[in-house]
Protein backbone atom coordinates (compact mmCIF):
# COMPACT_ATOMS: atom_id res chain seq x y z
CA UNK A 1 0.00 0.00 0.00
CA UNK A 2 1.27 3.46 -0.87
CA UNK A 3 1.51 5.83 2.05
CA UNK A 4 3.15 9.13 2.94
CA UNK A 5 5.58 7.99 5.60
CA UNK A 6 8.90 8.83 7.23
CA UNK A 7 11.83 6.86 5.83
CA UNK A 8 12.75 5.28 9.17
CA UNK A 9 9.17 4.21 9.84
CA UNK A 10 8.92 2.70 6.36
CA UNK A 11 12.13 0.72 6.86
CA UNK A 12 10.97 -0.45 10.29
CA UNK A 13 7.76 -1.73 8.68
CA UNK A 14 9.75 -3.47 5.94
CA UNK A 15 12.11 -5.11 8.44
CA UNK A 16 9.10 -6.32 10.46
CA UNK A 17 7.63 -7.86 7.29
CA UNK A 18 10.86 -9.85 6.96
CA UNK A 19 10.09 -11.56 10.29
CA UNK A 20 13.37 -11.03 12.16
CA UNK A 21 13.65 -13.30 15.19
CA UNK A 22 16.23 -11.25 17.09
CA UNK A 23 16.73 -7.49 16.97
CA UNK A 24 19.55 -5.99 19.01
CA UNK A 25 20.11 -2.28 19.42
CA UNK A 26 21.84 0.27 21.56
CA UNK A 27 19.59 3.26 22.22
CA UNK A 28 21.90 6.25 21.93
CA UNK A 29 22.25 9.15 19.57
CA UNK A 30 23.25 8.38 16.86
CA UNK A 31 20.57 5.71 16.61
CA UNK A 32 17.57 5.67 14.29
CA UNK A 33 13.79 5.73 14.54
CA UNK A 34 13.97 2.34 12.87
CA UNK A 35 14.91 0.31 15.93
CA UNK A 36 12.70 2.56 18.07
CA UNK A 37 9.67 1.67 15.94
CA UNK A 38 10.64 -2.01 15.92
CA UNK A 39 10.91 -2.05 19.72
CA UNK A 40 7.33 -0.72 19.87
CA UNK A 41 6.14 -3.49 17.55
CA UNK A 42 7.80 -6.16 19.69
CA UNK A 43 6.51 -4.64 22.95
CA UNK A 44 2.94 -4.57 21.61
CA UNK A 45 3.22 -8.17 20.49
CA UNK A 46 2.79 -7.23 16.83
CA UNK A 47 6.06 -8.84 15.78
CA UNK A 48 6.16 -12.45 16.91
CA UNK A 49 8.20 -14.46 17.47
CA UNK A 50 10.91 -11.87 17.95
CA UNK A 51 13.24 -11.11 20.81
CA UNK A 52 14.30 -7.48 21.19
CA UNK A 53 17.61 -7.08 22.98
CA UNK A 54 18.55 -3.70 24.35
CA UNK A 55 22.29 -4.03 24.72
CA UNK A 56 25.02 -1.99 26.39
CA UNK A 57 26.85 -0.75 23.28
CA UNK A 58 27.12 -1.12 19.51
CA UNK A 59 29.80 -3.72 20.11
CA UNK A 60 27.19 -5.56 22.18
CA UNK A 61 24.56 -5.07 19.47
CA UNK A 62 26.69 -6.75 16.82
CA UNK A 63 27.89 -9.43 19.22
CA UNK A 64 24.27 -10.26 20.12
CA UNK A 65 23.38 -10.42 16.43
CA UNK A 66 26.30 -12.79 15.87
CA UNK A 67 25.14 -15.07 18.69
CA UNK A 68 21.55 -15.01 17.48
CA UNK A 69 22.53 -15.75 13.90
CA UNK A 70 24.84 -18.57 15.00
CA UNK A 71 21.97 -20.37 16.74
CA UNK A 72 19.90 -20.07 13.60
CA UNK A 73 17.81 -16.94 14.16
CA UNK A 74 17.22 -14.24 11.56
CA UNK A 75 19.04 -11.30 13.13
CA UNK A 76 18.85 -7.55 12.50
CA UNK A 77 20.36 -4.37 13.91
CA UNK A 78 20.94 -0.75 12.87
CA UNK A 79 23.59 1.83 13.55
CA UNK A 80 25.27 4.98 12.25
CA UNK A 81 28.33 7.15 12.59
CA UNK A 82 30.62 6.39 15.56
CA UNK A 83 28.33 3.46 16.37
CA UNK A 84 29.62 1.44 13.43
CA UNK A 85 33.20 2.15 14.50
CA UNK A 86 32.44 0.83 17.95
CA UNK A 87 31.16 -2.44 16.45
CA UNK A 88 34.00 -2.73 13.93
CA UNK A 89 35.73 -5.70 15.53
CA UNK A 90 32.49 -7.65 15.64
CA UNK A 91 31.69 -6.76 12.01
CA UNK A 92 34.73 -8.73 10.87
CA UNK A 93 33.66 -11.67 13.00
CA UNK A 94 30.17 -11.68 11.49
CA UNK A 95 31.53 -11.76 7.95
CA UNK A 96 34.34 -14.18 8.76
CA UNK A 97 31.88 -16.61 10.31
CA UNK A 98 29.57 -16.25 7.29
CA UNK A 99 26.57 -15.16 9.34
CA UNK A 100 23.68 -13.66 7.35
CA UNK A 101 22.96 -10.64 9.58
CA UNK A 102 21.22 -7.63 8.03
CA UNK A 103 22.06 -4.16 9.33
CA UNK A 104 20.82 -0.72 8.38
CA UNK A 105 23.44 2.00 8.35
CA UNK A 106 21.77 5.43 8.49
CA UNK A 107 24.79 7.11 6.98
CA UNK A 108 26.36 9.89 9.00
CA UNK A 109 29.73 11.57 9.32
CA UNK A 110 32.53 10.36 11.57
CA UNK A 111 34.15 12.73 14.05
CA UNK A 112 36.25 14.48 15.04
CA UNK A 113 35.01 17.21 14.73
CA UNK A 114 31.75 16.09 16.30
CA UNK A 115 29.01 16.14 13.67
CA UNK A 116 25.69 14.32 13.52
CA UNK A 117 24.85 15.03 9.88
CA UNK A 118 24.85 12.91 6.75
CA UNK A 119 27.77 11.70 4.70
CA UNK A 120 29.15 8.26 3.81
CA UNK A 121 32.24 8.19 6.06
CA UNK A 122 30.73 5.62 8.44
CA UNK A 123 29.84 2.90 5.93
CA UNK A 124 32.93 3.62 3.80
CA UNK A 125 35.16 3.07 6.84
CA UNK A 126 33.91 -0.54 6.90
CA UNK A 127 33.95 -1.20 3.16
CA UNK A 128 36.59 -3.88 3.54
CA UNK A 129 34.99 -5.61 6.53
CA UNK A 130 33.63 -8.44 4.39
CA UNK A 131 30.02 -7.19 4.51
CA UNK A 132 28.02 -6.69 1.36
CA UNK A 133 27.12 -2.99 1.04
CA UNK A 134 24.01 -1.78 -0.78
CA UNK A 135 23.15 1.95 -1.04
CA UNK A 136 19.56 3.19 -1.36
CA UNK A 137 18.74 6.14 -3.60
CA UNK A 138 15.27 6.74 -2.12
CA UNK A 139 13.11 5.55 0.75
CA UNK A 140 11.27 3.22 -1.62
CA UNK A 141 14.57 1.65 -2.55
CA UNK A 142 15.60 1.47 1.13
CA UNK A 143 12.44 -0.54 1.85
CA UNK A 144 12.97 -2.80 -1.14
CA UNK A 145 16.66 -3.34 -0.41
CA UNK A 146 15.90 -4.60 3.09
CA UNK A 147 13.57 -7.26 1.73
CA UNK A 148 16.23 -8.23 -0.82
CA UNK A 149 19.04 -8.06 1.78
CA UNK A 150 17.65 -10.83 4.00
CA UNK A 151 17.20 -13.07 0.98
CA UNK A 152 20.69 -12.24 -0.30
CA UNK A 153 22.42 -12.66 3.06
CA UNK A 154 20.86 -16.06 3.66
CA UNK A 155 21.45 -17.25 0.11
CA UNK A 156 25.18 -16.42 0.09
CA UNK A 157 25.83 -16.75 3.86
CA UNK A 158 27.27 -13.27 4.23
CA UNK A 159 26.11 -10.26 6.26
CA UNK A 160 24.60 -7.30 4.38
CA UNK A 161 24.60 -3.59 5.21
CA UNK A 162 21.78 -1.56 3.74
CA UNK A 163 23.05 2.01 3.66
CA UNK A 164 20.58 4.89 3.53
CA UNK A 165 21.43 8.55 3.94
CA UNK A 166 20.92 9.67 7.53
CA UNK A 167 18.42 12.54 7.90
CA UNK A 168 18.12 13.07 4.12
CA UNK A 169 16.27 9.75 3.80
CA UNK A 170 15.68 8.57 7.37
CA UNK A 171 13.85 11.75 8.40
CA UNK A 172 12.13 12.52 5.08
CA UNK A 173 8.41 11.93 4.55
CA UNK A 174 7.66 10.76 1.05
CA UNK A 175 5.38 8.24 -0.67
CA UNK A 176 6.46 4.64 -0.13
CA UNK A 177 4.76 1.52 -1.42
CA UNK A 178 4.99 -1.00 1.42
CA UNK A 179 4.61 -4.61 0.36
CA UNK A 180 2.11 -6.94 2.01
CA UNK A 181 3.06 -9.73 4.39
CA UNK A 182 1.95 -12.29 1.77
CA UNK A 183 4.20 -10.74 -0.88
CA UNK A 184 7.23 -10.72 1.43
CA UNK A 185 6.55 -14.25 2.67
CA UNK A 186 6.40 -15.48 -0.93
CA UNK A 187 9.69 -13.73 -1.78
CA UNK A 188 11.64 -14.44 1.40
CA UNK A 189 11.50 -18.06 2.52
CA UNK A 190 12.05 -19.10 6.12
CA UNK A 191 15.67 -18.89 7.22
CA UNK A 192 17.32 -22.29 6.87
CA UNK A 193 20.66 -21.81 8.64
CA UNK A 194 23.72 -23.53 7.15
CA UNK A 195 25.40 -23.80 10.56
CA UNK A 196 23.63 -23.94 13.93
CA UNK A 197 25.00 -23.85 17.43
CA UNK A 198 22.89 -26.28 19.39
CA UNK A 199 23.47 -27.18 23.07
CA UNK A 200 22.14 -30.67 22.32
CA UNK A 201 24.86 -31.27 19.75
CA UNK A 202 27.78 -29.05 20.77
CA UNK A 203 30.27 -27.83 18.17
CA UNK A 204 32.58 -24.85 18.04
CA UNK A 205 32.66 -22.22 15.32
CA UNK A 206 35.35 -19.64 14.86
CA UNK A 207 38.38 -21.84 15.50
CA UNK A 208 41.87 -20.42 15.69
CA UNK A 209 43.61 -20.96 12.35
CA UNK A 210 47.37 -20.65 11.97
CA UNK A 211 49.52 -19.88 8.96
CA UNK A 212 48.74 -23.31 7.51
CA UNK A 213 45.14 -22.38 6.56
CA UNK A 214 44.37 -18.76 7.53
CA UNK A 215 44.71 -17.50 3.97
CA UNK A 216 42.45 -20.24 2.63
CA UNK A 217 39.68 -19.43 5.13
CA UNK A 218 40.08 -15.71 4.45
CA UNK A 219 39.96 -16.13 0.68
CA UNK A 220 36.58 -17.81 1.02
CA UNK A 221 35.11 -14.45 2.05
CA UNK A 222 36.40 -12.89 -1.14
CA UNK A 223 35.22 -15.74 -3.34
CA UNK A 224 31.75 -15.63 -1.76
CA UNK A 225 31.53 -11.87 -2.26
CA UNK A 226 32.42 -12.24 -5.92
CA UNK A 227 29.78 -14.98 -6.28
CA UNK A 228 27.28 -12.61 -4.70
CA UNK A 229 27.58 -10.31 -7.74
CA UNK A 230 25.49 -12.78 -9.75
CA UNK A 231 23.05 -13.44 -6.92
CA UNK A 232 22.39 -9.71 -6.37
CA UNK A 233 21.37 -9.32 -10.00
CA UNK A 234 19.14 -12.41 -9.88
CA UNK A 235 17.40 -11.31 -6.68
CA UNK A 236 16.82 -7.82 -8.06
CA UNK A 237 15.29 -9.37 -11.19
CA UNK A 238 13.04 -11.64 -9.19
CA UNK A 239 12.03 -8.73 -7.00
CA UNK A 240 10.98 -6.71 -10.05
CA UNK A 241 8.85 -9.65 -11.23
CA UNK A 242 7.22 -10.18 -7.85
CA UNK A 243 6.72 -6.55 -6.78
CA UNK A 244 6.38 -4.78 -10.12
CA UNK A 245 9.18 -2.26 -9.65
CA UNK A 246 12.92 -2.19 -10.21
CA UNK A 247 15.05 -1.81 -7.09
CA UNK A 248 18.52 -2.92 -6.15
CA UNK A 249 20.87 -4.61 -8.57
CA UNK A 250 24.48 -3.58 -9.06
CA UNK A 251 24.47 -0.30 -10.97
CA UNK A 252 21.67 1.98 -12.18
CA UNK A 253 22.00 3.91 -15.43
CA UNK A 254 20.22 7.18 -16.14
CA UNK A 255 20.43 8.69 -19.64
CA UNK A 256 24.03 7.47 -19.68
CA UNK A 257 24.01 4.95 -22.55
CA UNK A 258 25.13 7.56 -25.10
CA UNK A 259 26.47 10.21 -22.71
CA UNK A 260 29.93 11.74 -23.22
CA UNK A 261 30.06 12.85 -19.60
CA UNK A 262 28.74 10.65 -16.78
CA UNK A 263 28.33 11.47 -13.09
CA UNK A 264 28.79 8.53 -10.72
CA UNK A 265 27.34 8.63 -7.21
CA UNK A 266 25.88 6.53 -4.39
CA UNK A 267 22.68 7.09 -2.43
CA UNK A 268 20.09 9.82 -2.26
CA UNK A 269 22.09 12.48 -4.09
CA UNK A 270 21.29 10.63 -7.32
CA UNK A 271 17.86 12.32 -7.48
CA UNK A 272 19.39 15.79 -7.45
CA UNK A 273 21.97 14.67 -10.04
CA UNK A 274 19.20 13.29 -12.29
CA UNK A 275 17.42 16.66 -12.14
CA UNK A 276 20.65 18.37 -13.20
CA UNK A 277 21.15 15.81 -15.99
CA UNK A 278 17.64 16.51 -17.35
CA UNK A 279 18.27 20.27 -17.39
CA UNK A 280 21.59 19.85 -19.19
CA UNK A 281 20.10 17.38 -21.67
CA UNK A 282 17.42 19.98 -22.47
CA UNK A 283 20.27 22.36 -23.25
CA UNK A 284 21.81 19.80 -25.59
CA UNK A 285 24.64 18.63 -23.32
CA UNK A 286 25.49 14.94 -23.61
CA UNK A 287 25.46 13.97 -19.94
CA UNK A 288 24.10 11.08 -17.87
CA UNK A 289 24.32 9.51 -14.43
CA UNK A 290 25.27 6.10 -13.07
CA UNK A 291 24.31 5.09 -9.56
CA UNK A 292 26.31 2.45 -7.74
CA UNK A 293 23.76 0.45 -5.71
CA UNK A 294 26.17 -2.33 -4.76
CA UNK A 295 29.53 -0.99 -3.59
CA UNK A 296 30.76 -4.24 -2.00
CA UNK A 297 31.32 -6.53 -3.79
CA UNK A 298 32.60 -4.04 -6.35
CA UNK A 299 30.81 -4.68 -9.67
CA UNK A 300 33.87 -3.99 -11.78
CA UNK A 301 32.59 -5.43 -15.06
CA UNK A 302 29.22 -3.67 -14.80
CA UNK A 303 30.85 -0.34 -13.97
CA UNK A 304 33.24 -0.75 -16.89
CA UNK A 305 30.33 -1.56 -19.21
CA UNK A 306 28.27 1.40 -17.96
CA UNK A 307 31.10 3.96 -18.17
CA UNK A 308 33.48 2.58 -20.77
CA UNK A 309 32.19 4.71 -23.65
CA UNK A 310 32.35 8.02 -21.75
CA UNK A 311 34.93 10.74 -22.41
CA UNK A 312 34.66 12.14 -18.88
CA UNK A 313 33.55 10.48 -15.67
CA UNK A 314 32.81 12.63 -12.62
CA UNK A 315 32.74 10.64 -9.38
CA UNK A 316 30.85 12.66 -6.75
CA UNK A 317 31.22 11.03 -3.36
CA UNK A 318 30.37 11.80 0.26
CA UNK A 319 33.52 10.44 1.90
CA UNK A 320 37.23 10.38 1.16
CA UNK A 321 40.37 8.59 2.14
CA UNK A 322 42.49 11.11 4.03
CA UNK A 323 45.95 11.17 2.51
CA UNK A 324 44.76 9.85 -0.84
CA UNK A 325 41.42 11.12 -2.16
CA UNK A 326 38.17 9.66 -3.44
CA UNK A 327 37.30 6.12 -2.41
CA UNK A 328 34.66 5.39 -5.01
CA UNK A 329 36.83 7.16 -7.60
CA UNK A 330 39.71 4.73 -6.96
CA UNK A 331 37.38 1.84 -7.58
CA UNK A 332 36.02 3.48 -10.74
CA UNK A 333 39.56 4.09 -12.05
CA UNK A 334 40.29 0.41 -11.54
CA UNK A 335 37.19 -0.49 -13.56
CA UNK A 336 38.21 1.87 -16.38
CA UNK A 337 41.82 0.76 -16.65
CA UNK A 338 43.10 0.99 -20.21
CA UNK A 339 40.14 3.08 -21.39
CA UNK A 340 40.50 6.72 -22.41
CA UNK A 341 37.88 8.22 -20.02
CA UNK A 342 39.17 11.00 -17.78
CA UNK A 343 38.07 10.45 -14.19
CA UNK A 344 37.38 13.46 -11.95
CA UNK A 345 37.57 12.87 -8.25
CA UNK A 346 35.02 15.12 -6.46
CA UNK A 347 34.18 15.02 -2.75
CA UNK A 348 31.03 16.79 -1.56
CA UNK A 349 28.26 16.70 0.98
CA UNK A 350 30.62 16.12 3.92
CA UNK A 351 29.10 16.46 7.39
CA UNK A 352 25.67 17.37 6.01
CA UNK A 353 26.57 20.17 3.57
CA UNK A 354 23.77 20.00 0.98
CA UNK A 355 24.67 18.99 -2.56
CA UNK A 356 22.36 21.19 -4.61
CA UNK A 357 21.38 21.04 -8.24
CA UNK A 358 23.12 24.40 -8.67
CA UNK A 359 26.38 22.96 -7.25
CA UNK A 360 26.15 19.93 -9.52
CA UNK A 361 25.56 22.20 -12.52
CA UNK A 362 28.52 24.42 -11.58
CA UNK A 363 30.69 21.34 -11.18
CA UNK A 364 29.65 19.94 -14.55
CA UNK A 365 30.22 23.35 -16.13
CA UNK A 366 33.80 23.30 -14.83
CA UNK A 367 34.31 19.77 -16.12
CA UNK A 368 32.87 20.46 -19.55
CA UNK A 369 34.91 23.66 -19.95
CA UNK A 370 38.09 21.84 -18.89
CA UNK A 371 38.51 24.08 -15.85
CA UNK A 372 39.00 21.08 -13.56
CA UNK A 373 42.29 19.23 -13.43
CA UNK A 374 41.45 15.51 -13.65
CA UNK A 375 44.62 14.70 -11.72
CA UNK A 376 43.59 16.77 -8.71
CA UNK A 377 41.18 16.02 -5.91
CA UNK A 378 38.25 18.47 -6.01
CA UNK A 379 36.08 19.46 -3.05
CA UNK A 380 32.61 20.70 -3.96
CA UNK A 381 31.64 24.11 -2.54
CA UNK A 382 34.64 24.23 -0.23
CA UNK A 383 35.77 27.49 1.42
CA UNK A 384 39.51 27.20 0.83
CA UNK A 385 40.02 30.59 2.48
CA UNK A 386 39.01 29.16 5.86
CA UNK A 387 41.36 26.22 5.38
CA UNK A 388 44.21 28.51 4.37
CA UNK A 389 43.81 30.78 7.39
CA UNK A 390 44.01 27.81 9.72
CA UNK A 391 47.04 26.39 7.89
CA UNK A 392 48.86 29.66 8.57
CA UNK A 393 48.42 29.21 12.32
CA UNK A 394 51.08 27.34 14.27
CA UNK A 395 48.59 24.97 15.91
CA UNK A 396 44.97 24.15 16.78
CA UNK A 397 42.39 23.62 18.11
CA UNK A 398 41.33 23.61 14.45
CA UNK A 399 37.56 23.21 14.85
CA UNK A 400 37.28 26.10 17.30
CA UNK A 401 39.58 28.34 15.24
CA UNK A 402 37.69 27.71 12.01
CA UNK A 403 34.30 28.30 13.65
CA UNK A 404 35.62 31.59 15.05
CA UNK A 405 36.93 32.64 11.63
CA UNK A 406 33.62 31.69 10.02
CA UNK A 407 31.68 33.82 12.51
CA UNK A 408 34.03 36.75 11.97
CA UNK A 409 33.48 36.68 8.21
CA UNK A 410 35.99 37.14 5.35
CA UNK A 411 39.17 38.96 6.35
CA UNK B 1 6.37 21.96 -8.11
CA UNK B 2 5.28 24.07 -5.14
CA UNK B 3 7.82 24.61 -2.36
CA UNK B 4 7.07 25.67 1.20
CA UNK B 5 9.49 26.61 3.96
CA UNK B 6 8.36 26.73 7.58
CA UNK B 7 10.18 28.61 10.35
CA UNK B 8 9.55 28.17 14.04
CA UNK B 9 11.19 27.13 17.27
CA UNK B 10 11.92 23.67 18.61
CA UNK B 11 8.81 22.37 20.37
CA UNK B 12 6.31 24.31 18.24
CA UNK B 13 5.79 21.45 15.81
CA UNK B 14 7.72 22.85 12.85
CA UNK B 15 8.60 19.41 11.56
CA UNK B 16 5.08 18.08 12.13
CA UNK B 17 3.67 21.02 10.15
CA UNK B 18 5.71 20.05 7.09
CA UNK B 19 4.74 16.40 7.56
CA UNK B 20 1.02 17.24 7.78
CA UNK B 21 1.21 19.46 4.72
CA UNK B 22 2.89 16.67 2.76
CA UNK B 23 0.19 14.22 3.82
CA UNK B 24 -2.53 16.70 2.77
CA UNK B 25 -0.92 16.98 -0.69
CA UNK B 26 -0.43 13.19 -0.85
CA UNK B 27 -4.10 12.44 -0.19
CA UNK B 28 -4.91 14.73 -3.12
CA UNK B 29 -2.85 12.43 -5.34
CA UNK B 30 0.19 14.66 -5.54
CA UNK B 31 3.79 13.60 -5.01
CA UNK B 32 4.96 15.19 -1.78
CA UNK B 33 8.11 15.38 0.29
CA UNK B 34 8.71 16.85 3.74
CA UNK B 35 11.89 17.02 5.76
CA UNK B 36 13.38 18.99 8.64
CA UNK B 37 16.45 21.13 8.60
CA UNK B 38 18.84 18.79 10.24
CA UNK B 39 20.50 19.67 13.48
CA UNK B 40 20.52 19.09 17.19
CA UNK B 41 17.14 20.70 17.74
CA UNK B 42 16.48 21.97 21.22
CA UNK B 43 13.30 23.43 22.61
CA UNK B 44 13.20 27.09 21.69
CA UNK B 45 16.01 26.99 19.12
CA UNK B 46 15.22 28.20 15.60
CA UNK B 47 14.05 25.26 13.45
CA UNK B 48 13.27 25.08 9.74
CA UNK B 49 11.31 22.47 7.85
CA UNK B 50 10.53 22.03 4.19
CA UNK B 51 7.68 20.65 2.09
CA UNK B 52 7.48 20.37 -1.66
CA UNK B 53 4.73 18.85 -3.74
CA UNK B 54 4.24 18.28 -7.44
CA UNK B 55 2.27 16.33 -10.01
CA UNK B 56 5.40 14.42 -11.01
CA UNK B 57 7.73 12.37 -8.75
CA UNK B 58 10.13 14.53 -6.72
CA UNK B 59 13.78 13.58 -6.95
CA UNK B 60 15.51 16.62 -5.51
CA UNK B 61 16.44 16.53 -1.83
CA UNK B 62 18.12 19.88 -1.42
CA UNK B 63 16.88 22.39 1.16
CA UNK B 64 14.40 24.92 -0.22
CA UNK B 65 16.28 28.16 -0.79
CA UNK B 66 13.65 29.85 -2.97
CA UNK B 67 10.26 28.98 -1.51
CA UNK B 68 6.96 29.67 -3.23
CA UNK B 69 5.43 30.08 0.21
CA UNK B 70 6.82 30.85 3.64
CA UNK B 71 5.07 30.04 6.90
CA UNK B 72 6.38 31.77 10.02
CA UNK B 73 5.23 30.09 13.22
CA UNK B 74 7.08 32.47 15.51
CA UNK B 75 7.43 36.13 14.49
CA UNK B 76 10.07 36.74 17.19
CA UNK B 77 12.43 34.98 14.75
CA UNK B 78 11.99 37.75 12.21
CA UNK B 79 14.93 39.75 13.46
CA UNK B 80 17.10 36.79 14.53
CA UNK B 81 17.23 34.59 11.47
CA UNK B 82 17.24 35.44 7.79
CA UNK B 83 13.70 34.13 7.55
CA UNK B 84 12.69 35.79 4.35
CA UNK B 85 15.71 34.75 2.27
CA UNK B 86 14.80 33.61 -1.20
CA UNK B 87 11.13 34.56 -1.06
CA UNK B 88 10.29 36.39 -4.29
CA UNK B 89 7.66 39.11 -4.61
CA UNK B 90 5.31 36.62 -6.24
CA UNK B 91 5.47 34.38 -3.17
CA UNK B 92 3.03 33.69 -0.37
CA UNK B 93 3.81 34.83 3.16
CA UNK B 94 1.83 33.62 6.16
CA UNK B 95 2.78 34.81 9.64
CA UNK B 96 1.41 33.67 12.99
CA UNK B 97 0.78 36.98 14.76
CA UNK B 98 -1.89 39.29 16.10
CA UNK B 99 -0.06 42.23 14.55
CA UNK B 100 0.06 43.62 11.04
CA UNK B 101 3.03 43.43 8.65
CA UNK B 102 3.64 47.13 9.32
CA UNK B 103 3.68 46.55 13.07
CA UNK B 104 6.13 43.67 12.58
CA UNK B 105 8.45 46.01 10.69
CA UNK B 106 7.81 44.21 7.41
CA UNK B 107 5.84 46.98 5.69
CA UNK B 108 8.73 47.86 3.43
CA UNK B 109 9.64 44.24 2.67
CA UNK B 110 6.13 43.28 1.55
CA UNK B 111 5.49 46.50 -0.38
CA UNK B 112 6.15 44.86 -3.76
CA UNK B 113 4.23 41.66 -2.96
CA UNK B 114 0.77 40.78 -4.23
CA UNK B 115 -1.45 41.73 -1.26
CA UNK B 116 -3.73 38.73 -1.74
CA UNK B 117 -0.71 36.48 -1.14
CA UNK B 118 0.07 37.97 2.27
CA UNK B 119 -1.70 37.04 5.47
CA UNK B 120 -1.35 37.18 9.20
CA UNK B 121 -3.32 34.86 11.44
CA UNK B 122 -3.45 34.71 15.27
CA UNK B 123 -2.77 30.97 15.18
CA UNK B 124 -1.40 30.73 18.72
CA UNK B 125 -4.50 32.47 20.15
CA UNK B 126 -6.80 30.22 18.10
CA UNK B 127 -4.90 27.17 19.36
CA UNK B 128 -5.04 28.30 22.98
CA UNK B 129 -8.79 28.65 22.68
CA UNK B 130 -9.67 25.57 20.63
CA UNK B 131 -6.79 23.12 21.23
CA UNK B 132 -6.00 24.18 24.77
CA UNK B 133 -2.28 24.50 23.99
CA UNK B 134 -0.28 27.18 22.20
CA UNK B 135 0.51 24.92 19.22
CA UNK B 136 -0.18 26.92 16.07
CA UNK B 137 0.26 24.18 13.43
CA UNK B 138 -3.30 23.26 12.62
CA UNK B 139 -4.50 26.86 12.47
CA UNK B 140 -1.60 27.82 10.24
CA UNK B 141 -2.28 24.95 7.84
CA UNK B 142 -5.96 25.87 7.66
CA UNK B 143 -4.92 29.43 6.87
CA UNK B 144 -2.37 28.14 4.35
CA UNK B 145 -5.14 26.28 2.50
CA UNK B 146 -7.25 29.46 2.38
CA UNK B 147 -4.34 31.69 1.37
CA UNK B 148 -2.80 29.56 -1.38
CA UNK B 149 -5.53 27.20 -2.55
CA UNK B 150 -2.73 24.66 -3.14
CA UNK B 151 -4.32 22.13 -0.80
CA UNK B 152 -7.92 21.97 0.33
CA UNK B 153 -9.10 22.41 3.89
CA UNK B 154 -10.59 18.92 3.66
CA UNK B 155 -7.14 17.42 2.95
CA UNK B 156 -5.57 19.38 5.79
CA UNK B 157 -8.27 18.12 8.14
CA UNK B 158 -7.76 14.57 6.90
CA UNK B 159 -4.02 14.80 7.53
CA UNK B 160 -4.57 16.14 11.05
CA UNK B 161 -7.02 13.38 11.94
CA UNK B 162 -4.73 10.68 10.55
CA UNK B 163 -1.79 11.93 12.62
CA UNK B 164 -3.78 12.76 15.77
CA UNK B 165 -6.74 10.43 16.13
CA UNK B 166 -9.45 11.21 18.68
CA UNK B 167 -10.11 14.34 20.69
CA UNK B 168 -6.74 16.01 19.95
CA UNK B 169 -7.34 15.66 16.24
CA UNK B 170 -10.86 17.07 16.44
CA UNK B 171 -9.71 20.10 18.43
CA UNK B 172 -6.95 20.78 15.90
CA UNK B 173 -9.42 20.41 13.05
CA UNK B 174 -11.58 23.07 14.71
CA UNK B 175 -8.54 25.35 14.87
CA UNK B 176 -7.77 24.74 11.19
CA UNK B 177 -11.37 25.58 10.26
CA UNK B 178 -11.39 28.77 12.34
CA UNK B 179 -8.19 30.07 10.76
CA UNK B 180 -9.29 29.01 7.29
CA UNK B 181 -12.59 30.82 7.59
CA UNK B 182 -10.94 33.90 9.06
CA UNK B 183 -8.85 34.18 5.91
CA UNK B 184 -11.28 32.63 3.50
CA UNK B 185 -13.21 35.78 2.74
CA UNK B 186 -10.39 38.11 1.87
CA UNK B 187 -7.65 35.77 0.70
CA UNK B 188 -7.01 33.50 -2.25
CA UNK B 189 -7.91 35.99 -4.92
Amino acid sequence: MRSQIEGSQAVAAAVALCRPEVISAYPISPQTHIVEALSDLVRRGELEPCEYLMVESEFGAMSAAIGASAVGARAYTATASQGILYMAEALYNASGLGLPIVMTVANRAIGSPINIWNDHSDAMSQRDSGWIQLYAASNQEAVDLHVQAFRLAEEVSLPVMVCMDGFVLTHAFEPVDLPTQEQVDAFLPRFEPRQVLDPAAPVTIGAMVGPEAFAEVKVLMHVKQMQALDVIGEISGEFAQAFGRGSGGLVRQYRSADAETIVVALGSVLGTIQDAVDELRDEGVSVGAVGITCFRPWPLAEVRAALGHARRVVVLEKAFAVGLGGIVAQNVRLALEGLPARVHDVVGGLGGRPITRASVRRLLGDVLEDRLDPGALTFLDLDWGLVQRELERPSGPHAENILRDLAAGPR
Amino acid sequence: MFQVRIHGRGGQGVVTAAELLSVAAFVEGKHAQAFPSFGSERTGAPVVSFCRFADEPIRSREPIEQPDALIVQDPTLLHQVDLLAGLGTGGYLLVNTTRSFEELGLGEFVAGFRPERLATVPATEIARELVGKPLPNAALLGAFAALTGRVTLASVKGAILERFPGETGLRNVAAAERAHDALGVSAHA
